[in-house]
């Protein structure tokens, strides 16, 4: 078995409404200095091994992120 | 004329699409998301609503579903397939049109009855229409936002596949005020808006909707354009 982490963010130039409304709200919570904020996905999997690296980037590519509008890494933790 | 119309699990407005349908004369045949049998229809409507409750992205687990298969396949051969909202996300998702659909810019989900402008009137979906009118429909979605990368964009425009457009203010952010685009043959088309809720006017703030299902009875069974 292996942790596989999958990291899913929003192109850079594909506006992120999500983002700029939490960095909107920090400085009304009185937390100042952030200036910008970009708002993705975190997935953790648990594969056995037979789930070979090709595997891994078959399913992030073609299901867990859209390439159209983001990017993805794709690690072993473990 | 045999119309199917797709329901999957959260799909909302698969009702008001068979109704749409019938308005216009023809057979509504209940498609279901897990049978890859389109059981024999001539054309295929992807209503709205919230497919596998929009998780992981609109529309990305619907297009695994056995029935999209079978719609892939048949759009591959010429027959009209119509998405709507959701069903724009999921054509978009299954790659029959190019782009994606993101959150609105301004985050609020968006539910008004929203001006279009006819851009292309040689579609299988818009063949009733003339292009440069302005039709009434509602618009009800929190991520209508159309994004496609800038070579994507420069393509539709192009090409003349930018099939419907919002007049006035831009709802949600799209791109170039994007509502609807159609395939490179012109017989898949998306959109944002809502046509199957605009065809009477005792039940919508129109009846412009209908013609888009009008359009494809006359369409179905002539050679692609």
């Amino acid at each position: 078995m292996a942790r596989v982490v999958v990291d899913v963010m929003p192109k850079p130039e594909i506006l992120d409404p999500q983002g700029q409304a939490v960095a909107g709200a920090l400085p009304r919570l009185g937390f100042h200095g952030v200036t910008e904020v970009r708002q993705g996905k975190h997935f953790e999997l648990e594969v056995d091994d037979s789930v070979d690296d090709e595997t891994l980037a078959k399913i992030a590519e073609g299901f867990l992120a859209n390439p159209v509008i983001e990017e993805w890494t794709v690690r072993r933790v473990s | 004329m045999r119309i199917g119309v797709i329901t999957f699990p959260g799909t909302l407005d698969d009702i008001d699409a068979a109704r749409a349908v019938r308005y216009a004369d023809a057979e509504a045949v209940s498609l279901w998301h897990a049978d890859a049998d389109l059981r024999g229809v001539d054309a295929v409507i992807v209503p709205g609503g919230f497919s596998y409750g929009d998780y992981l992205r609109c529309g990305a687990i619907a297009r695994f579903a056995p029935v999209m298969g079978s719609v892939i396949e048949a759009a591959g051969k010429g027959m009209p397939v119509l998405g709507i909202c959701n069903g724009f996300q999921i054509l978009c998702e299954a790659g029959l049109l190019p782009g994606a659909l993101v959150r609105n810019k301004k985050l609020h989900f968006v539910c008004r009855d929203q001006w279009l402008r006819v851009e292309n009137d040689s579609t299988a979906w818009t063949g009733r229409y003339e292009a440069g009118t302005e039709i009434l429909i509602p618009l009800k979605s929190g991520e209508g936002g159309y994004v496609a990368e800038q070579s994507t964009l420069d393509e539709l425009e192009g090409e003349g596949r930018v099939v419907f457009r919002y007049a006035g203010s831009n709802p949600n952010g799209s791109r170039d005020d994007i509502a609807g685009i159609c395939s490179a043959d012109g017989r898949v088309v998306g959109l944002m808006p809502h046509p199957e809720h605009a065809i009477d006017a005792l039940t919508g703030p129109s009846d412009d909707g209908l013609g888009m299902f009008y359009s494809v009875l006359d369409r179905i069974g002539a050679p692609a354009a």
